[in-house]
């Protein structure tokens, strides 16, 4: 009986003190005021709990609605994650598609291809197309020397960057659970449907996508969810007119130093990404059910 | 019938092509003579000797792995816990709550983790340095360790654990003799899965680091900020090769112990035979 509540204590306790808890915090201090002190905010615990209570307020989240930058900042952040996801599945289909189809003795050597790159360093994936898009990058020495265009191309610094960064990052996410959907189906029942008269596209159209919409949904949300948040992609390709709420936030907090500020921007932030993370629960539990 | 058509073949070289070529690139500038990163001139592994001249990149490097060796391990021992606790546990007081903050953590964005660990580090006063990092990281990574464990737990028969337990063993005897040995494959996974984690995060050690704990993603990160850098293409080409050979290794090994498996399984049945 000891040893079931150690086996249920050590983990439980270490996500709350080192989850549950800093996430109160943050929306405490999201409620508090900016303050020249350190920490610099107030009020803080010290100033005992009645005090606490009553100087909390949504002044930051008020602010938050006032000023153009961070509304936009949301905004945009949820355009580039709707397009970029679009733009992956997009990318990802064909290349799931082509390994479900492809004969067995193919797909272990193909699913390790896709898994390898996720085993690589994220930060370095991104890099590897600083040197490609840059002015002088070889895409654009290639496009030249093609006689395509005779100035270069600004790719490097724009939001196309953004897009192109998380297509390619996030596109193993992407095509494993299509794949996975893909690979479970029943080929008969295309056969089927093209004897009974459908055109390959068709039977395209109305018999696979129908069938792989979990895989679909699975992959779009896997993509989406981080792609909101990001951080690492819109600083290194993106430039200055790419406004994401994760950069946003990484810069209230480091360069301006407003504590109160950046916690509200991360609890609305939380609350955006509510509505998909329990889309996707819901998606994966339909699925398992009728997995069994 | 299991033929590749046109388009099958095409889409599979365009997209392995994609994934491929930006990688293929790096490491092949990281060859150049030339300072210039994208004009060639000349093969060279200049850039590999000074990225081992530079103490810097030395320094972080061994940071990350202190961090990610210790941090990985903790996280295998409660992901596994918690795993157990999930599948096994039955019911106890806030069982919901446990298994939402196993996965809430697995879909948060990365600022806020890494924000709010901040805050916790600061409220309570602890200095920030390699032991914020390893605290951080074992937090996020026992989440994916715990994902990756039940699953296994899940999937396999119960009836050997309490066969054990009917034939006289202890709970933890049961545990380690007949529940451990068969999710192994999983908890080794799981710490791999941690392991890389911990090496690849910039977002959350960016945050939770303090002056002393530098690591090679932080290093890496503020270096190309500044423009492309041949010594980082080094360092690059150097991390995409230890990672092809640990998994084209990993995937032969277990290839191989399926094969054997499956060897065994069919001698089984021919003595049963």
């Amino acid at each position: 009986m000891m040893r079931r509540f150690t086996l249920i204590a050590v983990p439980y306790v270490w996500l709350l003190v080192l989850f549950m808890v800093p996430f109160l915090i943050v929306f405490k201090i999201s409620l508090s005021d900016a303050a020249l002190a350190i920490p610099p905010y107030a009020p803080t615990m010290r100033d005992g709990f009645a005090t606490l209570l009553s100087e909390l307020d949504f002044e930051n989240f008020v602010f938050l609605t006032q000023d153009d930058l961070y509304w936009k900042a949301y905004l945009s952040s949820l355009r580039i994650a709707v397009l970029s996801t679009f733009l992956t599945l997009l990318v990802g289909y064909p290349i799931a598609y082509g390994m479900a189809r492809a004969p067995d003795e193919w797909r272990a050597t193909l699913m390790m291809l896709v898994i390898l790159p996720f085993w690589t360093s994220f930060l370095i994936r991104v890099y590897a197309w600083m040197g490609i898009l840059s002015n002088e990058g070889l895409l654009n020495q290639f496009l030249i020397w093609l006689g395509l265009i005779s100035d270069p191309l600004v790719i490097l610094n724009t939001t196309i960057a953004v897009y192109i960064g998380i297509v390619y990052t996030y596109l193993p996410f992407m095509i494993l659970p299509i794949y996975a959907a893909l690979d479970r189906m029943d080929t008969s029942l295309n056969e089927a449907a093209e004897d009974l008269g459908c055109s390959r596209m068709q039977a395209f159209w109305l018999v696979t996508i129908p069938l792989s919409k979990n895989g679909i949904i699975a992959g779009s949300f896997l993509v989406f969810i981080p792609a909101l948040g990001e951080f690492v992609i819109p600083s290194l390709l993106g430039g200055s007119g790419t406004l994401m709420i994760g950069k946003v936030l990484w810069e209230e907090f480091f360069n301006n130093r407003d504590w109160p500020v950046a916690s509200a921007v991360a609890v609305v932030l939380l609350l955006i990404l509510v509505i998909p993370i329990v889309l996707f629960q819901r998606n994966q539990q339909k699925q398992q059910e009728a997995e069994q | 019938m299991k033929r590749l058509s046109w388009f099958n073949i095409t889409s599979l070289t365009v997209g392995f092509a994609f994934l491929y070529l930006p990688m293929v690139i790096l490491v092949i500038y990281s060859f150049n003579e030339s300072k210039l990163v994208t004009v060639w001139a000349g093969f060279s592994t200049k850039w590999y000797g000074e990225l081992l001249q530079n103490d810097a990149f030395l320094d972080a490097a061994w940071v990350t792995i202190k961090v990610a060796v210790i941090s990985s391990t903790f996280a295998t021992v409660l992901g596994t816990m918690a795993a157990y606790v999930l599948v096994r546990g039955g019911r106890f007081l806030g069982r919901t709550l446990f298994s939402g903050m196993i996965y809430a953590p697995l879909v948060m964005p990365e600022v806020i983790t890494g924000l709010s660990l901040l805050l916790l580090f600061i409220g309570i006063g602890l200095d920030r340095g390699v032991m914020t990092i390893v605290l951080a990281h074992t937090t996020f990574s026992m989440c994916y360790v715990s994902v990756v464990v039940s699953s296994r737990l899940v999937s396999f028969d119960r009836s050997l654990e309490e066969a054990a337990l009917d034939l006289g063993s202890s709970a933890w005897e049961a545990f380690r003799l007949v529940t451990l040995p068969l999710i192994a494959p999983a908890v080794i996974a799981g710490w791999l899965l941690a392991f890389t984690l911990s090496l690849d995060d910039l977002v959350i050690a960016s945050f939770t680091a303090g002056p002393g704990g530098t690591t090679l993603p932080i290093k890496i990160f503020s270096a190309v900020r500044l423009g492309v850098s041949p010594e980082i293409n080094a360092l690059s080409t150097i991390m995409i090769a230890i990672v092809t050979v640990g998994v084209i290794s990993a995937s032969l090994i277990s290839k191989r112990n399926a094969v054997k498996a499956q060897k065994d399984a069919r001698a089984a049945e021919r003595a049963e035979a």
